[in-house]
C-alpha cells in the first residue's frame, strides 16, 4: 500500500471548511430551536455529522473506480428504495419522502440518490469516447437520470429532483454538445413550460411560483414564508441581533428556522458580516472541489468532482436565493447547515467522493 | 504570494506525473468557467444580503418590530352601584372581548370571522366603516363582547399569524345588572357610544368605541363611574401568544356610587306593579332622597349592554307599551283628584274659602253654560272640606276652584314644584304642564276661559304631572310646605330647601282630609294600615272627554288612569309614595301599592329598631340569650 494515500493526503482544507460550516449550522440550530418542540435537534445534528465523518472516511478508502464498477447495482438499489418509499414512506408536510428506520430516524432516499446520480453520470460520460456527446448517448443518459427524477417528483419533491438535473447538466456541459442540440433542448423546454403549468404542476407549486414573482400578493398565505424570511434577514442589519436574540427566529415568525430557512435565522442573528463569512466558506469549499477536479487523474474523477460541485452550487443558489426572496420556495436544504440527517450524510459522502478522487490523483 | 508547503509539494508531484493523465487538457476551460460561475453565484447572493441588511435595513427592522410588539388596552372596570345600605345593585363580571386590528385586517377574512363568532356580517362591516371615518388606523375595533366558550375556542384556534392574525383578545368587564329589569329605569344601561353622542358636549371626553352610560344613573354619572383605561405593550410570537410584557400602565377603576334607593322598598314596589303599566316613586320628603323608583313594563339592562341586535332594539323601540320609557319621570298625565289637596291649599291660603265653607253636591253642577258631573252620580249632599277630600267630591272642588281662580291655583301648584322639572339626577325628566292665563297666552295666544278652571280644579284639563312631581309636591306639603330636590346619589349635599308661603293651620286642614281618605271612610280605605297613620289621596284621571269615552271608538287604551299619592306618618312624615297604574280605572287600584311600600318601610324600621334594642340588651346583659 503506497503511503501517499495516507491521512496526510486528505484534503484538509476541504474538511476544515466543511466542519467550520457544520459547526455554525449546529450553533444556529441550537439557537433557533431552543424554545420549540425541536429543542434537541442540535444534538441529533452533531450525531449525524459524526456519522458523516465516518462515512466520508469509508467512501474515501474505496477506490472510486471500483465504486464506478458497481453503479448498475447501486442504480437498481436506488430505484427499489425509491419505490419502497412510495409504499412505506412517512408522509410529512403532505409529501412522502421518508422511510422510517430504527430509533425514530427517517431516511430520505432521494438525498442518497444524489450519490448514485453523480457516479452514474461520471461512469456513463467517462465511457464516451468522442469529443461530443452523440444523440443516442444523450437520450440514454437522460433516460437513466429521468427515471429516479420522475419517482422523486411524484413524492412530490420537485426541488430535490431538480438537483439531479444539475448533476446531469454539469456532466453534459463538460463533455459538450452540438449547438443544435442545445438549441433544441432550450426550445423543447420553452414549449414544455406552459404544458407543465397546466398539466403537471400542483396548485401549491403554482402558488409558490406566483408568490415568488409577487410575494405581497398573499402575505398571510403562500408569500408568508418569504416575507418573514426577508424581514428576518433585513432586520439583522450589518452586525446581527446576537445568538438567541433574533426576534423573527425566536418568536417563530420565521418558518422552519433550523431547516430550509436556517440561513435567514443565521442572517438575523449574525448580520451581514456573519453572512459574508459563511458565504465565503462556501466559496472556499466549492473552489476546493473544483481544484480537485482540476487535479483529478481521469475524466471520471473530473465528472465526480464537478458533479458534486455543481450540485452543491445549485443547492446554495436555490436555498439562499429563496431566503432572500430571489428564488421560489422549493424546500431544498442548505447543505451542511440545515438540520437533516439524510442531507448531512449525503453531503459528507459526496465530499468523501471528492476526497477519494484527490487521494488517487497520482496514477501509478 | 504565499502557498502552503503542502500545496507546493502537490504542484511538483502533479508536474512530474502529468503525462500519465488520459487527457490533461480535458474540459480545462470549462472547469475554469465553472469557477467564475461559482464566484458569480456567491457575489450575487452577497449582493442580495447587502440589499436587505444594509440598504433596506430600516424598513425590515420596523417590520420586525411591528411583528413582535402589540399594544393592548386594559379596560378599566366601571364603578359599582350600591343601594343605601351598601348592597350591590350593579357589579361587573370578567369576560373576554374581541378586537379586530385594522392595521392587519384583510377584507376577505371578515366573512369567516363573523361566521365563526355568530355575528351579522353587515353589522360588522358598518362598524368598521364607522371607525374608518373617525379613528386612527392603529386603534383596534371592538366587534364582540362577552365571548362564549365556543367563541373563545374559535378565536384561540384561528388567531395565529397565518390564519386571522387581526383578531385580538382582551379581558374586559361586563356590567352585571339585576335580573328581570329590577330598577332598570333608575340604573339605565351602558352601550357603545353613538355618532350623535360623540358630537354632543356631554360626551366630550369620549372617543369612538367607548362604552358609556346610555340611560339612568349610568348616563347621569357616566364620568364618575367610568375608569381610566390602561395599556399593555407586549411581545408576541407568531401565534399571537404573549412572551414578555414590555410596558404596563394599570387601569384605574371607576368610582363606586351609593344610591339613596332602598332595595327592600324597591323590590316591594316592583312586585306591587308587576304585570301592569305604571310607575311608583317613593321619596323621603325630609331630604329629597329617592327610596324607590319603578317604571313598568321594564327591560333587561343586561341585554341592552351587549347582546342586543338591531332587531331586538327596534322591537323595544316600537313596543306599544314603551318599556324604555321611564314613566316615573317621563310620563306626563293628568293627576285627577290627587291634585285636589293642592287646590284646597291654594283656596285656604288665598282665603277664597273660609273654615265653614261647604257645597251642596247633587251629582253635578253647571258652570259657564256647561254641566260638570261629580264622580258620584247620586251626589254627596252638603259637604265640607274634610269630607270633600276624603270622598273626593268633584262638585265641592268645582266651587272651590271657581272661587280661587286659575292663577292662584297655578301659583300654588308651581310652588309645590309642578310644571317644572324637579331637578332629579336622572336624564330626560319631563316638566309637566300647569295651565294659567299667562301659560295659555304664551303657548296658544288665547284668552283663558273660566270654564277651563273648573276642569283644572279636579286635576283635569291641560294640567299634567309626572309621578315624581306628584310625590315631590305632596311630600313637601306633608312636611309643612318645604320642598327638597329629589336625588338618587347619597353623597350629594342636600341643597337648601325651597320654603313655600303656607300657614301650618291650612296645611293641617288639608292633611286631615288626606288622613280621612284612608282612615275615615274615604276613597282609599283599602290602604289602611294598623298602627301607621297613612294619609293620601286617590285619583282617577280621564284620558279623554266624556263624550268621546261614551262613543264606540274609545277602547281599553282610554280607560282611566289610577293614581294614589300617600305619606306617613301624619306628623313628621318620613316617606311619601306616588303610584300610577295606567288604565287602572280607579284610584283605589293604585292605593294598595302605596300601602305595601309604606308598610315595608315601617316594617323594616321596626325590625332595625328591634335589632338595635337586642344588641343594646346584649351589651348590658351579656349572659342573656334572646329568647325566640
Amino acid at each position: 500500500m503506497p503511503n501517499y494515500r495516507s491521512l496526510r493526503d486528505f484534503d484538509w482544507t476541504l474538511w476544515g471548511v466543511t466542519l467550520l460550516i457544520c459547526s455554525l449550522g449546529v450553533l444556529q440550530i441550537y439557537s433557533a430551536t431552543r424554545d420549540t418542540i425541536w429543542r434537541g435537534a442540535w444534538t441529533k445534528q452533531l450525531l449525524c455529522i459524526a456519522a458523516g465523518i465516518v462515512l466520508a472516511w469509508v467512501v474515501s478508502r474505496v477506490d472510486y473506480h471500483s465504486l464506478l464498477g458497481h453503479v448498475p447495482l447501486m442504480y437498481l438499489a436506488m430505484m427499489v428504495m425509491l419505490m419502497v418509499t412510495f409504499v412505506l414512506g412517512t408522509k410529512i408536510f403532505g409529501s412522502r419522502r421518508w422511510i422510517p428506520v430504527f430509533g425514530g430516524f427517517h431516511l430520505q432516499v432521494s438525498e442518497f440518490a444524489k450519490l448514485v446520480i453523480v457516479l452514474l453520470v461520471a461512469r456513463f460520460l467517462s465511457a464516451v469516447r468522442n469529443d461530443r456527446l452523440e444523440l443516442e448517448d444523450l437520450f440514454k443518459l437522460c433516460g437513466l437520470v429521468a427515471l429516479p427524477m420522475l419517482l422523486v417528483m411524484k413524492q412530490p419533491d420537485l426541488g430535490t429532483s431538480l438537483t439531479y438535473l444539475a448533476v446531469l447538466a454539469a456532466g453534459i456541459f463538460l463533455v459538450g454538445l452540438r449547438w443544435q442540440y442545445v438549441a433544441a433542448i432550450v426550445a423543447l423546454c420553452v414549449l414544455l413550460m406552459p404544458a407543465a403549468w397546466y398539466f403537471y404542476l400542483k396548485d401549491y407549486q403554482k402558488a409558490r411560483l406566483t408568490t415568488f414573482v409577487d410575494p405581497e400578493r398573499d402575505p398571510r398565505g403562500k408569500g408568508y414564508q418569504v416575507i418573514q424570511s426577508k424581514i428576518a434577514v433585513g432586520s439583522g442589519g450589518p452586525w446581527g441581533k446576537g445568538v438567541t436574540k433574533g426576534s423573527q427566529t425566536q418568536l417563530q415568525f420565521l418558518p422552519v428556522p433550523h431547516t430550509d430557512f436556517i440561513m435567514a435565522a443565521f442572517a438575523e442573528e449574525h448580520g451581514f458580516v456573519g453572512v459574508v463569512v459563511v458565504l465565503g466558506l462556501y466559496l472556499l469549499l466549492l473552489l476546493q472541489i473544483v481544484q480537485n477536479a482540476q487535479t483529478a487523474p481521469d475524466k471520471a474523477g473530473i465528472y465526480i468532482c464537478m458533479g458534486v460541485g455543481m450540485l452543491l452550487l445549485f443547492h446554495l443558489l436555490v436555498n439562499v436565493g429563496m431566503v432572500v426572496g430571489r428564488m421560489p420556495v422549493t424546500g431544498i436544504p442548505l447543505p451542511l447547515m440545515s438540520n437533516g440527517g439524510s442531507s448531512i450524510l449525503t453531503t459528507f459522502m459526496m465530499l468523501g467522493l471528492v476526497n477519494n478522487v484527490r487521494l488517487r490523483r497520482f496514477v501509478n | 504570494m504565499s502557498i502552503s508547503p503542502i500545496e507546493q509539494e502537490l504542484e511538483k508531484k502533479l508536474d512530474a506525473e502529468r503525462v500519465l493523465r488520459e487527457n490533461k487538457k480535458f474540459a480545462a476551460d470549462k472547469i475554469n468557467a465553472v469557477q467564475y460561475l461559482i464566484f458569480a453565484v456567491v457575489a450575487f447572493l452577497i449582493a442580495c444580503f447587502y440589499d436587505l441588511q444594509i440598504h433596506q435595513r430600516e424598513y425590515y427592522s420596523q417590520a420586525a418590530e411591528r411583528n413582535r410588539i402589540k399594544a393592548l388596552p386594559i379596560l378599566a372596570p366601571r364603578g359599582k352601584i350600591l343601594d343605601r345600605d351598601g348592597r350591590v345593585i350593579v357589579d361587573n363580571h370578567a369576560s373576554f372581548s374581541l378586537l379586530l386590528s385594522r392595521e392587519t385586517l384583510r377584507p376577505e377574512h371578515l366573512a369567516p370571522i363573523a361566521a365563526g363568532l355568530g355575528l351579522d356580517l353587515d353589522e360588522v362591516k358598518a362598524k368598521l366603516a364607522r371607525f374608518a371615518r373617525t379613528r386612527a388606523k392603529y386603534e383596534p375595533v371592538l366587534i364582540k363582547e362577552e365571548l362564549s366558550p365556543a367563541d373563545l375556542a374559535f378565536v384561540e384556534s384561528h388567531r395565529d399569524l397565518e390564519t386571522f392574525p387581526e383578531m385580538e383578545l382582551i379581558e374586559s368587564h361586563t356590567r352585571a345588572y339585576p335580573k328581570d329589569g329590577l330598577a332598570s329605569h333608575v340604573i339605565g344601561y351602558v352601550g357603545e357610544i353613538s355618532d350623535a353622542e360623540l358630537n354632543s358636549t356631554e360626551f366630550g371626553r369620549n372617543k369612538p368605541g367607548d362604552v358609556v352610560g346610555q340611560a339612568g344613573i349610568e348616563r347621569q354619572y357616566n364620568d364618575l363611574l367610568t375608569g381610566t383605561d390602561g395599556e399593555r405593550q407586549v411581545m408576541v410570537d407568531n401565534l399571537g401568544y404573549e412572551r414578555q410584557v414590555l410596558g404596563y400602565k394599570a387601569a384605574v377603576p371607576g368610582q363606586s356610587l351609593q344610591l339613596t334607593i332602598d332595595l327592600d322598598l324597591q323590590v316591594v314596589a316592583e312586585l306591587a306593579l308587576e304585570g301592569r303599566r305604571g310607575a311608583v316613586v317613593a321619596l323621603d320628603p325630609r331630604n329629597g332622597e329617592v327610596l324607590a323608583m319603578v317604571s313598568r313594563p321594564s327591560y333587561d339592562s343586561n341585554m341592552m349592554s351587549s347582546h342586543i341586535s338591531s332587531k331586538q332594539w327596534n322591537a323595544l323601540l316600537t313596543d306599544p307599551d314603551k318599556p324604555l320609557f321611564n314613566r316615573a319621570l317621563q310620563s306626563q298625565l293628568a293627576p285627577g283628584s290627587t291634585f285636589k289637596p293642592i287646590v284646597a291649599l291654594a283656596a285656604l291660603q288665598t282665603q277664597s274659602i273660609t273654615d265653614g265653607f261647604s257645597a251642596n253636591c247633587g251629582g253635578g253642577a253647571s258652570y259657564y253654560g256647561r254641566y260638570f258631573k261629580c264622580h258620584l252620580k247620586r251626589g254627596h249632599g252638603s259637604i265640607e272640606l274634610n269630607r270633600a277630600i276624603a270622598q273626593s267630591c268633584d262638585v265641592f272642588f268645582y266651587a272651590v276652584g271657581n272661587r280661587t281662580g286659575i292663577d292662584n291655583i297655578a301659583r300654588f301648584a308651581e310652588m309645590a314644584g309642578l310644571g317644572a322639572k324637579t331637578g332629579i339626577d336622572l336624564p330626560y325628566e319631563a316638566s309637566g304642564v300647569v295651565p294659567s292665563t299667562r301659560w295659555k297666552m304664551r303657548t296658544q295666544r288665547q284668552k283663558w276661559y273660566a270654564g277651563e278652571t273648573i276642569s283644572v280644579s279636579i286635576g283635569q284639563g291641560a294640567l299634567t304631572v309626572t309621578p315624581l312631581q306628584l310625590a315631590h309636591a305632596i311630600g313637601g306639603i306633608a312636611i309643612g310646605g318645604v320642598w327638597r330636590r329629589p336625588h338618587l346619589v347619597k353623597e350629594q349635599a342636600p341643597e337648601s330647601a325651597r320654603k313655600g308661603d303656607v300657614s301650618p293651620e291650612n296645611v293641617m286642614k288639608v292633611i286631615q282630609g288626606m288622613y280621612s281618605v284612608v282612615n275615615a271612610g274615604g276613597t282609599a280605605g283599602v290602604a289602611r294600615l294598623p298602627g301607621i297613620e297613612l294619609c293620601g289621596k286617590t285619583g282617577t284621571a280621564q284620558l279623554a272627554s266624556n263624550d268621546f269615552l261614551k262613543s264606540a271608538k274609545a277602547g281599553k287604551e282610554f280607560a282611566d288612569n289610577a293614581w294614589f299619592v300617600g305619606f306617613a306618618p301624619r306628623e313628621n312624615p318620613e316617606i311619601v309614595v306616588a303610584a300610577l297604574v295606567e288604565n287602572g280605572l280607579h284610584g283605589d287600584r293604585a292605593a294598595p301599592i302605596v300601602r305595601d311600600v309604606v308598610k315595608a318601610y315601617f316594617d323594616k324600621k321596626a325590625r332595625l329598631t328591634q335589632d338595635r334594642k337586642a344588641l343594646a340588651m346584649q351589651r348590658i346583659l351579656p349572659g342573656l340569650n334572646p329568647v325566640n
